[in-house]
Order: structure tokens, then sequence, then C-alpha cells
């Protein structure tokens, strides 16, 4: 019956996706490119703009559901992981998309980050990943190599970033990727499997800053990067996967590095979703017996 | 005229065991009707330190912990050093005299010591002590022995007949022995009518909030908040409410924002340190325009202060938190009903006028306990989730759905994630009519005052919906103490002895914070002869507020910030150094080392 119903709406289009406004991101940055393929995955995966809502912290990529025409929330710095985990668990029918920047997600957000991935919640989180500060005008980042010179490290950075693929297959993820906006044909991909795994889906993107970041370029990843299915990795191979997201050289690899699907997700698990449907739309208010029984335990 | 009148106070370390025969005791007094409050002092620790438990009875209503104890159990010698001194004439102390000796008793206390190795010879644990004591308070206030029978039988049934049966019997040992040994009070407990139900604090914050409706509850632990988790945690497969511990307070209200704009009534509970995490994100609820309901169990600080002793220290706190001028609802509950009464009453307000809404409890009030007649709590409290459109497949407007436009009212309806034809953003950056960000490429400042305006306006309708404090007491009182939140029954209990002592008093217990009723709160305080004002905390946080807000300027303050609530004579003392001009700011030094 759902598929009748799902087959007789009008097939959603990239134009259908257009938000309100235009992105105001500086031209050539590469969110635009991760914009575009969300949308393109949307549409292929066959979501309705109202089943998908696309929630975001701040930082210049998180102005990206402003650029959507799904339900949205842009909410604080960093917390945009605690706020979709409520969400989706409050209505688990929605389909719940996380997006940001490396600093909202694995700095200030880097505690709601851990512990999402630990309960494996339903979530597609597309991390645009700079590798600097934009929005605050080009400060270091998590991802900012060691030596990199910003703002805030004039005589270069001394400390090790942040490698968010181990962390994440460590911390639990079930589907752990990294895309470059230069690759749009595997980044749709990439987010189309997010989307349709059930579970806790990260698909870090290279997204590269054309303003403040003259290190980590467009040029660099096309130089650099390489397709994992290329290299024959196979991403259900723990090994692999730790060792694939350690490289950082000449080699870059992209693609999937890990995926199970043995694993329920947190909503799947929560004996209270057992029945009765999304609890946003359950009837509120307490049975006349059930309070009974409430008042007899206090007596 | 109350019939009796009784406290008693069971103190020792903890792990000793002093819950069970608390529990014990109260159970009975509400099986008879009788009223019941209990406080229990306590330390920041799992086995050792001192805990003293004061559960007082009445056949009236019991407003406080009182000034007496009565009957003495002290488990340890340690509380017998810090108690017996304090013990008044009349009053009685039960003790294990194997291992406790009583030093200097004053005047007039019965001691009744007994020996566990000679009443119960066979038995071993540190626990038989406490038996034996509770069988010899219910013989001197002659409860007849099968009462206590009946619920021993009923706590050991789980470890079998032979458990069942020793204690039972070390009961009887300790009961006849009472029995044989010490004097009884002169009255014995009475049967007060109707059985009452008894609670604490925390229990009936989340029973109110289960009333309202509540699908979605979210904290991270934190005392004295987590007695409301452990009772949501129990209940939540039963009543279908989604329970989450969550890693830290930040991430605690943004799942419960996140759930609530998907469509849950949505609530988190948690204590001063953790509600300053969530200070930002409740200004992120208000400008997104989600309703969601925070409560703030206070305890003594600041930072990680003392974390098992109460305050009402966080006032200024919540009334600060967050950046930026944003609607809010902010409310203190004044005894333990009302923590259940007003949850419902805030979910309603904050789902019509989508904004967060804090309730401002603490420790006293959380983790007291309390009678309650049964029939006070309704379940089937109206619910009211405000302008929510596109539910039933209304059609959404053709221009488009504006989620923030512009009314009178300052409300705009909302629609909830998943609905056809109302897809929108909601956004912490300010915005215009249709959630679109105002704050990057060009901020309109008029669009921003518009939008702003709206927000705020919103509160000029909570007001209107709020009762106004009422004064209580004689009209032409030669004092009125003020008090807010938890201080209610221990003001009015003070007023009740102030008047015995020839001082009519009134009280004026301040409920609702924001909005304030300030000009009926004017209007009352105006007409009084002498205002002071009580409060838990150091700097006046109250009287500072009620000075901003209204320009009433106390004659009198009495304050504590010593950890402990106050008792009813510290109001009483302090009324009186007021009023002879001895002082304005009365600071009563709390007599019990606990």
């Amino acid at each position: 019956m759902a598929t009748m119903v799902q087959a007789e709406r009008a097939k959603v289009t990239i134009k259908d996706l257009k938000g309100k406004v235009d992105p105001d991101w500086c031209p050539g940055c590469g969110d635009f490119g991760v914009l575009a393929a969300l949308k393109q995955a949307i549409v292929e995966v066959g979501l309705q703009p109202h089943q998908v809502l696309t929630v975001s912290g701040i930082g210049c990529s998180s102005n990206l559901p402003g650029y959507l025409s799904t339900y949205g929330m842009h909410t604080l710095h960093g917390r945009a992981l605690a706020v979709a985990t409520g969400a989706q668990l409050a209505n688990h029918d929605l389909k719940v998309v996380v997006t940001g920047g490396d600093g909202d997600g694995y700095g200030i957000g880097g505690n709601h980050f851990v512990h999402a991935m630990r309960r494996n919640v339903d979530l597609t989180y597309v991390v645009m990943n700079n590798q600097i500060y934009g929005l605050t005008t080009g400060q270091l980042s998590p991802t900012s190599l060691k030596g990199m010179n910003t703002k805030s490290t004039p005589f270069g950075s001394v400390e090790n970033p942040i490698n968010p693929l181990p962390l994440a297959i460590a911390a639990g993820a079930t589907y752990v990727a990294r895309g470059f906006t230069g690759q749009q044909k595997q980044l749709v991909e990439l987010i189309k499997g997010g989307l349709q795994h059930r579970g806790f889906a990260l698909i870090d993107t290279f997204s590269p800053c054309v303003t403040y970041n003259h290190d980590n370029t467009h040029e660099f990843f096309k130089q650099r990067t390489r397709k994992l299915e290329e290299m024959g990795h196979d991403p259900t191979d723990f090994q692999a996967a730790m060792e694939q997201g350690r490289l950082w050289g000449e080699t870059i690899p992209i693609g999937l590095f890990w995926k199970r699907e043995d694993l329920p997700a947190l909503d799947q698990l929560e004996p209270v979703l057992d029945h009765g449907g999304p609890l946003a739309h359950r009837p509120l208010g307490i049975a006349a017996d059930t309070a009974q029984a409430l008042i007899r335990e206090l007596m | 005229m109350r019939r009796i009148d009784l406290a008693i106070g069971i103190g020792g370390a903890a792990g000793q065991g002093i819950a069970t025969p608390g529990d014990i005791l109260a159970r009975i007094f509400v099986r008879r009707g009788l009223h019941v409050n209990a406080y229990n002092a306590y330390q920041s620790i799992i086995r050792g330190g001192h805990i003293f438990l004061t559960l007082r009875t009445s056949d009236q209503p019991v407003l406080s912990h009182g000034d007496k104890i009565d009957v003495l159990m002290p488990l340890n010698q340690d509380t017998m050093n810090r108690h017996l001194k304090l013990m008044r004439p009349g009053s009685v102390v039960l003790f294990n005299s194997d291992t406790i000796k009583p030093g200097v008793v004053p005047g007039g206390v019965q001691l009744c010591p007994f020996s566990v190795k000679a009443l119960a010879p066979s038995i071993r644990g540190d626990l038989v002590q406490n038996t034996i004591a509770l069988a010899a308070v219910l013989r001197l206030i002659k409860v007849e022995f099968e009462t206590l029978e009946e619920i021993l039988t009923l706590q050991f049934k789980r470890k079998g007949a032979a458990a069942v049966a020793e204690n039972v019997g070390v009961a009887r040992a300790g009961y006849d022995y009472a029995a044989a040994h010490f004097t009884a009070f002169p009255f014995s407990l009475p049967e007060a009518g109707k059985r009452l139900a008894f609670f604490e604090g925390n229990q009936a914050l989340a029973m109110g909030g289960a009333a309202a409706g509540v699908r979605f509850y979210c904290a991270y632990p934190m005392s004295p908040a987590s007695g409301v988790l452990h009772w949501m945690a129990r209940h939540a497969r039963q009543l279908g409410i989604m329970v989450r511990q969550v890693e830290d307070e930040i991430g605690v209200i943004n799942m419960a924002i996140g759930a609530a704009h998907a469509g849950c009534r949505a609530m988190c509970a948690t204590s001063g340190g953790g509600f300053a995490l969530m200070s930002e994100a409740l200004g992120a609820a208000a400008m997104m325009e989600i309703p969601v309901v925070c409560i703030n169990v206070q305890r003594a600080g600041p930072a990680t202060g003392v974390p098992t002793k109460t305050e009402q220290g966080d006032l200024w706190q919540v009334l600060g938190a967050g950046q930026g001028d944003y609607p809010r609802i902010i409310v203190a509950p004044t005894n333990i009903v009302d923590c259940f009464k007003l949850v419902p009453v805030v979910f309603n307000l904050v789902d019509k006028f989508q904004c967060p809404g804090i309730i401002l409890s603490d420790l006293l009030l959380s983790e007291g306990r309390s009678s309650i007649d049964p029939a006070q709590l309704d379940f089937s409290v109206p619910i009211d989730r405000g302008e929510v459109i596109g539910l039933n497949g209304s059609t959404p407007p053709a221009n488009g759905f504006k989620r923030y436009v512009v009314t009178d009212s300052g409300i705009s309806p909302r629609a909830l994630p998943g609905t056809p034809g109302y897809a929108h953003v909601v956004a912490t950056d300010e915005h215009d009519e249709d959630g679109v960000l105002i704050s990057d490429e060009f901020t309109d400042p008029h669009k921003r005052q518009a939008i702003h305006e709206k927000r705020m306006r919103k509160m000029e309708g909570v007001l209107p919906l709020l009762p106004p404090p009422q004064l209580h007491g004689p009209a032409d009182a030669r004092v009125t103490l003020v008090g807010w939140g938890s201080t209610e029954g221990v003001i009015r209990e003070a007023m009740e002895q102030l008047a015995e002592a020839g001082i009519a008093a009134s009280t004026l217990q301040v409920r609702w914070l924001v909005p304030l009723h300030a000009d009926a709160i004017v209007a009352i305080l105006r007409a009084c002869r002498t205002v002071i004002i009580v409060e838990n905390n150091y700097s006046g946080q109250f009287a500072r507020y009620l000075r901003a807000e209204t320009g009433v300027d106390a004659d009198g303050h009495i304050r504590k910030y010593d950890g402990e609530p106050f008792m009813p004579h510290h109001i009483v003392d302090g009324v009186k150094a007021i009023l002879t001009g001895a002082t304005r700011l009365y600071v009563p030094v709390h007599e019990i080392q606990v």
C-alpha cells in the first residue's frame, strides 16, 4: 500500500529540492558540490522533501539546510547530532540527515559525535571537511594538518589533527565513508548508501575552502585521492578499514571504508518503539487504570 | 488542634540502613491517615559520613520537618554525640548499648538502651539493631505488633520463610523488651482516617510529566535531580516514554529540543551545574520557538558546591541563562503536590507560547517527602498542544507556509516535521517569517526588529494566564514573610508559631517568577506593615529580583546558606530579631552538625 502511494506521488526532482534562497558560499566552495550530491542522492533514493529532516550546527557548511526544501533545523554550534538524535527517536519515520563542518562536528561537537556513533543512531551525517574554520575567517580546525599556518597558528600548528575515519570505526559507526567534492558521482553514491543504511552513517567529505585553506585545495585532493573500490578494498574487513583510514600522503583513499549491517540502530533496540508508531504521533494522557497503578505504588 | 506531633530522627553512617526503618515508619503512619513530612540530611558519600533522617507525623498536615526530635534512633556513636545534646525533656533515645554510649544526658530525656547481644544473640549483622529500635519505638507510641509483623513479612518474603521468621522474632523481642523496660509516650498513635500516599518531590515532578504526556525524557545523572530520571527510567516501558541517559547536559537539552521539535512533549532535569551547560540551548529553543521543559533542582553552589545540600541559589542563573533576550516561563513549585500539578500546566503554557519552560526546584523539595491525599493526584489533566497545523492533512497556504508569521499575539502556528506541504527550516540564527536567515548576507534591521518583537510579544500573553500570588494570613499582620518556591511550608509553620507568640504574621509565597505578577505583588506589599524576605541563599537573590521588578525594598531579610533547610524557629527568631531592630539581616545558625 505504502509503495502504491509512493508511486502515485510525482517523482521528486532536483528542482523540487531547491530551498528558499541560494547558497551564500564563496564562489568555488566545495560545499556547492556536497549540496548538489545530497540533492541527487535524495532524488535517487526517492524521498519526498517532507520526509527528510536536515539538521545542522553552525559554520559555513551548516547553512546547508536553508538551501534545501526539506524540513530543516539550523541548531547551535556543535549540537546538531544531539538535536538530530532526539528528533530521530521522536519520529523514526523521518529520514534524518545531519550536515556540518569539521569544526562543528569534530571540535565543539566531539562529545556528541562519539556518543551518537556508539549508540548507532539512524542518522546520515555528511561532514564538509575543509580543515579550516571558515566562517570565523581562518583559524585552526581539528582536522588542520600539523604545521599548518592559520590566523590562530601563525607560526604553524604543533598539534596532531584528528582522523575522523578510524575514530568513527572504533566508536561504533556502522557506515563510514569519505568523499571528495571533486568526485561527484562517487559522492552521490556514498551519500545514497548512507541514506539507505539503517544506523549511523558518516560521510566525511573533502570540501575545500577556497578562501582560507591554501594547502588542502581542490588540486591537492585531485592529485592524491584514490577510490577504494578501485583498490580492491573490502568494506566489511575491519582491519583493512582501519588501515586505509590511516593512510595519508601521496595516496589518500576515498570511498566506503567500513560497513556492517548486522547491528540494529538505536530506535530498533528501544522497546518503547516496538509498537504504536512514532512517539511524536501517539496520543497524550494516561489511562485511568495506569494512573491508579502509579498512585498505588505510593501507598 | 493537633492530637499528636511526633518527630523521629534516625541517624548513622551511609550504608547503615537508615532508609528501611524510615520507610516502614512512614508507611505505618500514612496507612493510618496520618500526615508525614520527611527530610534526609545526607552527604556525598556511599559508605560512612553522617546521615540523619527526620520523619515527622501528625494527624494534621505537616508543613516542615520541624524544630525538634521526639525520638532519636542513633545507629552509631557519632549520631549519639551529635544529637543527644539537642534532645528536649520528654524525648526518648533508643540505642544499642553494646556499641553506643550516651555521655552527658540532658534533663528529662528518657534513655532507652537495649542490648542486641542479649535480645538477638544468634543473629549476626548490623541491621538487627535497626529492627529492634523500630519495634521499640512502635511500642512506645502503642502501635500493635501485628502492624509491624505484616510489613516485615512483606519486606522479607522474597528472602524466604526463615528470613521472615528471624526478623519478626527479633522485632518481637525488641517490642516486648520496650514494653517491659521503657516508658511509653502518653498517647497512642491515632487512626486519622483515609489512607494517604507518600512520595518525594522528584517523583512528583516525574509523575507530573507523565500526566502531561511527556513522551521523551533525557538526563545526565546529577544530584539531587536524578530521582526524576530514576522514576522515568523505571516506568518508561509501562508508560511509553523514551528515556535516555545522555553524554552531558548540553546533549540532554539539545536532544530534548530535537524530540520536541519532532512533536513529542520533552522534558529534562538537572541541577545547577548541568543547567549552566544547558544555558545556550534554552535560548536556542526560544529562537527556534520549540516548547521544551527543563527542571533545575538547585543544590548548594557555586561549582560542584555541596552536592547533597539544599539552596535557592540559582535564581539569577536561571533568570540570566543564555545570551540575549528571549521568551521563557520560570516557575518555582511551593510544595511537593505543587510539583506534580505544575508540570502539566507548564507544558500547556510552553506549547501555547512555543518557548522553553524552567521549573526551579531544590533539594529540599525534590528529595523531601510528604504525605498526600491520593485524590489530589489527578492524572486526567487538560492537555493543550497550542497551534499545531497540518496534522489532519489541511491544505498548506498557496504562497507557502511561513513558520514565523508575525501575529498580534506573537504566536505563529507550527507544523511538525513529516507533515506534507509545510516543510520549513527553524534556525538559531535570526531569521525572517519564512525561516530564512537574515543574519548572514544582509541583516535587515527592520526585519530583525519585527521578528524579535514578535517573539518577545508572546510574554504579554502569558501573565494573564498565571494566577497572582495571594496573601495568606491576617491582612493587618505585624509582619509579612515573603518567600518563593520550596520554603512555603516552613514559612507557614513559622507564621503559626509567631501567632502563638503574639506576633500576627502573614505570608506571601511567590510561585511564578517569569513572568512576574509585579503589580499584584506591589499592591499586596505596599499595604503590609513590615516585609521580611526569607530565602535559602547568601545574597538575597529573590530580594534583589523583587526590588528590580517592583521597586519594593524589604524591611528585613532572613537568609540561610549553610546547606540545610530552614527550621521554623530559625524564621521565628529572625522575625523577632528584625522587629526589635537588632538587625535587618538575620542569618540563623544551624544547631545540628550534619
